[in-house]
């Protein structure tokens, strides 16, 4: 029945090549574990994206249940962690997969590192990949605030002063950051929207750069 | 003949030079125009929004009573007191903490215990292995009574404006220290 269906879409609007474009195309021998084992290590960038599809749908289901509020935030937490049935594996998914994504990005870039396949020609796209990486680390801090407990209060004070501590700029990037002139009302939701809306939308953008380079460019040879 | 009439031949009713625009060249700038005027007009509003907090006029502070003056030592000591403020939509109340002692000629002054490095909150004669000084937990940055940065902190801890009322110390704005200076 999913044929017919996909037939019949397919008789209409020419769909295949569009999937095959993106899905259909061979793996070489030198970065398939199958073959050699030790090719694992190129499986990291995948990891990598795969654990962010995790975190944006996992977070996606945490709006439902969170308020980007001083007064509210931390209950909401609380609520969906030890009320909500699966709240605590939700949240759980979105908590580790956080520093998950650190570390298998980490890797990942270590791997392009010492195989040397930032060089010529994907010199750009070790710069696309270096923006993700501050996007991701923008994400991190963004997101650490919006519990609202002790940790996360002191923690994004300590990393305002750090902004602050930027020649020239600090006081204002500071400020910015913060919303007013202290932690609270609309440090919160300036840094939910920045967490939920503008640093994905980014990030998604660089991603699908960071992804067009690699089909155009091929993965770089063995070594 | 000359070349000047042969001009002449071919387009006999040229004008006088004179510069036109194309109609392409004038399309171009109107829809350009008219692409940035409206570009502009999204954004704009927008950019205003964001930077909103950080236009606020700042009033100066309010003075607040905060210790006797006839309980002041030379030995600092930790004061804590309340202010309002405004949080977005919030009304609430800051706890402030202040280290005030007076200088052997008698002159109060009042430390912010903030530390001037990344922001943690010092103490006073807190770390055995340094006796009388300010010391940050953090990072271990360490000043002295008046204030001045010995270690790890790039400036002095900064003090509150001082004002004397009734045998009350009052304290306002956090400003940067004035007092580390005398201690060469």
């Amino acid at each position: 029945m999913f044929k017919n269906i996909y037939n019949w879409i397919d008789e209409r609007l020419d769909v295949t090549p569009i999937w095959r474009d993106v899905a259909d195309h061979e793996v070489p021998e030198h970065v398939n574990p199958a073959h050699h084992f030790s090719a694992f290590v190129y499986c990291f960038g995948g990891l990598t994206f795969f654990i962010t599809v995790i975190q944006i749908l996992s977070g996606m289901f945490l709006t439902m249940y969170y308020v980007p509020d001083i007064i509210n935030a931390y209950a909401s937490v609380e609520y969906l962690q030890s009320s909500v049935a699966f709240g605590q594996i939700v949240r759980g998914m979105h908590h580790w997969g956080a520093s998950l994504v650190i570390v298998m990005m980490f890797l990942h870039t270590m791997r392009v590192f010492f195989t040397g396949s930032y060089k010529a020609p994907r010199e750009m796209n070790w710069v696309v990949g270096m923006l993700i990486f501050f996007v991701m680390l923008g994400l991190g801090l963004t997101g650490y605030l919006l519990p609202w407990d002790n940790k996360a209060y002191f923690a994004t004070k300590v990393t305002l002063e750090i902004a602050n501590s930027v020649p020239v700029m600090g006081p204002v990037l500071k400020e910015l950051m913060q919303g007013g002139t202290i932690v609270g009302a609309e440090t919160l939701t300036r840094f939910f929207a920045l967490h939920v809306f503008f640093l994905p939308a980014v990030l998604l953008s660089l991603l699908v750069g960071h992804f067009i380079m690699i089909r155009r460019q091929g993965i770089s040879g063995p070594l | 003949m000359s070349s000047h009439n042969d001009q002449q031949d071919i387009w006999p009713e040229q004008p006088p030079s004179r510069k036109e625009m194309s109609r392409r060249q004038f399309l171009t700038y109107t829809l350009g125009g008219a692409t940035a005027f409206m570009g502009a007009g999204t954004i704009l509003p927008m950019v205003r929004f964001v930077v909103d907090p950080i236009l606020h006029k700042k009033g100066a502070g309010d003075f607040i009573k905060v210790a006797e003056i006839s309980k002041i030592t030379e030995e600092p000591q930790e004061f804590t007191f309340e202010l309002k403020q405004k949080d977005g939509w919030y009304d609430s109340t800051a706890t402030l903490t202040a280290w005030i002692r007076k200088d052997a000629k008698g002159d109060i002054y009042a430390l912010s215990p903030i530390c001037k490095h990344l922001g943690c909150t010092v103490g006073w004669n807190n770390n055995k292995a340094h006796p009388d000084e300010y010391h940050c937990p953090c990072h271990g940055a360490r000043y002295t009574k008046l204030g001045k940065n010995l270690e790890v902190a790039p400036k002095p801890l900064d003090q509150y404006k001082t004002k004397f009322d009734n045998g009350w110390v009052l304290l306002g704005d956090i400003v940067p220290n004035t007092v580390a200076s005398e201690e060469a």
